[in-house]
């Protein structure tokens, strides 16, 4: 019972991480029909942003590094879509292996810069220690969750600029139609998304030693995060995060860590037997 | 998600009007890989092509289901890494000679695991090779397809199911060898697989597999099957409303590029002398994508072009210059998607197409 409840902060602090990184892919998923496997290198910006801070700031590094690890990636992500990305839109496959080379680029990048072994982040004195099972590193990456998306949900449902990410998201010609400018969307919604990679990666300091692949091995399943939550869907990447951390967490405590993953694709299968778009989907009428 | 219909990405032509010449040019590539390459090639040179046209094969299968189909498969590491396991351990067992195998012993395992008992015997081990690819993509082929997840969908659960399985291998040190895989083979089938003669034997063995396969594919794309797998490609819901059902022309088509990749596989082991995770996770089998968006999607032969330019880049410039490896592929792939989507097969069709029309003009 004791291994039980350990495992509950785990699952639910991966599932908050997941979270923060799926949520940046499903909008340009969902919205624009891109594949963004550099997002994993976003998430390794910021977490190198807030370890560069660190001379800085010393211990409270962390707190310093949120705002700043947001505008770093999300310049970053602003700056591929504008070079890059913006030649593709609505050709998901291709921008995969375009992202993807920008990744492994990033990533060597990373590696001249930082050097290949990993670099630690002291956490804030403050946050050492636990409430029960909970330890307090853990509780404050899912709050850092929870305020993140409740922050996104207020910028989507009440700013006007959220709502016409809304309008691009359902119907993009129609919403260009109505006198949208979907291209300076777009550009909202590529920094936004990738900033919140960089508010992972800051994030996983708290809980790892940060290193150029950090990206990598979050990338998979934040992908499968979007795949059964559902397309642009805030809802569903909640739930499918929280879900997805907790039987991460549980399959690796009830049978062993390499049989886990296996565990998590099957499920993740079989559940798209029953729902094939993911848990929510954007009604429409089109067929495909 | 606004219906964002995808362009058709290359014209049908009514028949192919140059077929001799194409037969030509197998014709002679066959005969430089088959005579050509193993008089002019010293030993290590030439294992080193029999790996890339291992790779090769790998390719092929890609170049089906992605240039063809339309399906971006990013797991084929996996059906690559089920057909090598499977030979490794024949390999393991019939140099153990009815001992426990090395690495098994160095782990602590005590008695053979029921799951490679049978392995011991030879034809069941090569049967396995295209069995077990066969079945798991035909599994997850109907499920997924059936369902109708396609296209970037179906990326992400092939790259997840080749995260899992290399998890899943390195996790079960004592089963497979964890992260070192199957290694130190000595005997092949009777002969001694580090001597020339049999390096040599299983050069011509890759080339004339390759050949053949590439044969049966090309066959396969220019029959009914093949035009219906375009069609599915380039518009799915016509072909449904057509009466055919593209699950399962699609499923068909993986589990051939599945098994494809389990023979190139298990060629690879006594090639290369290994088979570990790292050979076939999500990175390998992105590069073996990579290498056939290079070569060329659309036409089979660039997706083997692209395996072998690849497979040599790699060895030069890792050796070369290894820092600069990684920026240099990375760039590459970059200019090549923006600039050549139909790889290097593109780029000398248009140029040829120039030559012609400047010569005529």
């Amino acid at each position: 019972m004791e291994g039980f409840l350990n495992q509950l902060p785990i699952g639910l602090s991966i599932g908050a991480v997941l979270l923060l990184i799926a949520l940046g892919l499903t909008f340009t998923f969902g919205q624009m029909g891109v594949i963004n496997m550099a997002h994993g290198e976003f998430i390794m910006a910021g977490a190198y942003t807030a370890f560069l801070l660190q001379d800085w700031a010393g211990r409270s590094a962390v707190l310093v590094a949120l705002p700043v690890a947001f505008v770093v990636a999300g310049l970053m992500g602003l700056l591929l879509e504008r070079a890059a990305i913006r030649h593709f839109y609505g050709r998901p496959l291709d921008t995969l292996l375009l992202t993807w080379g920008v990744s492994l680029v990033l990533q060597q990048l990373a590696r001249d810069l930082f050097g290949a072994p990993n670099v630690q982040v002291l956490s804030p004195t403050w946050l050492q220690g636990a409430i029960g099972p909970m330890p307090y590193n853990r509780l404050f990456i899912l709050v850092l969750a929870v305020g993140s998306v409740v922050a996104i949900w207020l910028y989507m449902s009440r700013s006007a600029q959220g709502r016409r990410m809304q309008a691009v998201m359902q119907n993009r010609q129609l919403a260009a139609t109505s006198g949208i400018n979907t291209g300076r969307v777009d550009q909202r919604t590529f920094f936004i998304g990738s900033g919140l990679a960089g508010i992972a990666g800051v994030a996983l300091t708290l809980i790892g030693p940060v290193g150029p692949t950090l990206g990598t091995y979050y990338i998979v399943d934040a992908f499968l995060v979007v795949v059964a939550g559902g397309l642009g869907q805030l809802r569903g990447a909640v739930i499918a995060a929280a879900a997805l951390g907790l039987l991460n967490s549980y399959a690796e405590f009830w049978t062993n860590a390499s049989l886990a993953k296996v565990i998590v694709f099957a499920v993740i299968v079989a559940f798209l037997q029953f729902r094939p778009q993911g848990l929510f989907v954007l009604r429409s009428r089109a067929l495909t | 998600m606004t219906a964002v219909l995808e362009k058709p990405t290359q014209k049908l032509a009514p028949k192919e009007p140059r077929q001799w010449k194409g037969a030509a040019v197998f014709v002679a590539v066959a005969v430089v890989a088959l005579v050509v390459m193993p008089l002019v090639l010293e030993p290590f040179r030439l294992g080193l092509l029999a790996k890339y046209l291992c790779y090769a094969i790998v390719a092929l299968g890609i170049g089906l289901a992605w240039g063809q189909g339309g399906m971006l498969t990013l797991g084929q590491g996996v059906f690559f890494g089920l057909g090598g396991y499977a030979m490794g351990m024949y390999l393991k067992l019939n140099d153990a000679g009815g001992d426990l195998p090395d690495f098994m012993v160095w782990s602590g395992v005590e008695e053979l695991p029921a799951l490679w008992a049978p392995f011991g015997n030879p034809v069941f081990a090569l049967a396995m090779v295209v069995v077990v690819p066969l079945v798991v993509a035909v599994a997850l082929g109907t499920l997924v397809f059936r369902q109708r997840v396609r296209g970037a969908y179906f990326a992400i659960l092939t790259q997840a199911l080749a995260a899992a399985l290399v998890i899943l291998l390195i996790g079960q040190q004592g089963l497979t060898g964890g992260t070192n895989g199957l290694t130190n083979f000595f005997d092949f089938f009777g002969n001694d697989v580090a001597a020339e003669s049999t390096q040599r034997g299983l050069y011509l063995t890759v080339a004339i597999v390759l050949g053949v396969l590439y044969l049966g594919a090309w066959q396969l794309v220019r029959s009914r099957f093949g035009r219906l797998l375009l069609a599915v490609r380039d518009g799915e819901d016509r072909v449904r409303f057509l009466g055919y059902n593209p699950a399962t022309v699609k499923t068909i088509t993986f589990a051939i590029s599945a098994v494809m990749a389990g023979i190139a596989g298990a060629l690879f082991v006594p090639v290369v002398g290994i088979i570990s995770p790292a050979l076939l996770g999500v990175v390998p089998s992105l590069e073996l994508v990579v290498a056939v968006a290079v070569g060329g999607r659309f036409a089979l032969a660039g997706a083997v072009l692209g395996a072998v330019v690849m497979g040599y880049a790699k060895t030069y410039f890792s050796e070369e210059l290894p820092d600069a490896w990684l920026y240099l592929q990375g760039a590459l792939f970059i200019l090549v998607m923006t600039l050549a989507p139909k790889g290097i097969v593109g780029v000398a069709a248009a140029l040829r197409d120039r030559v012609r029309k400047e010569a005529s003009a």
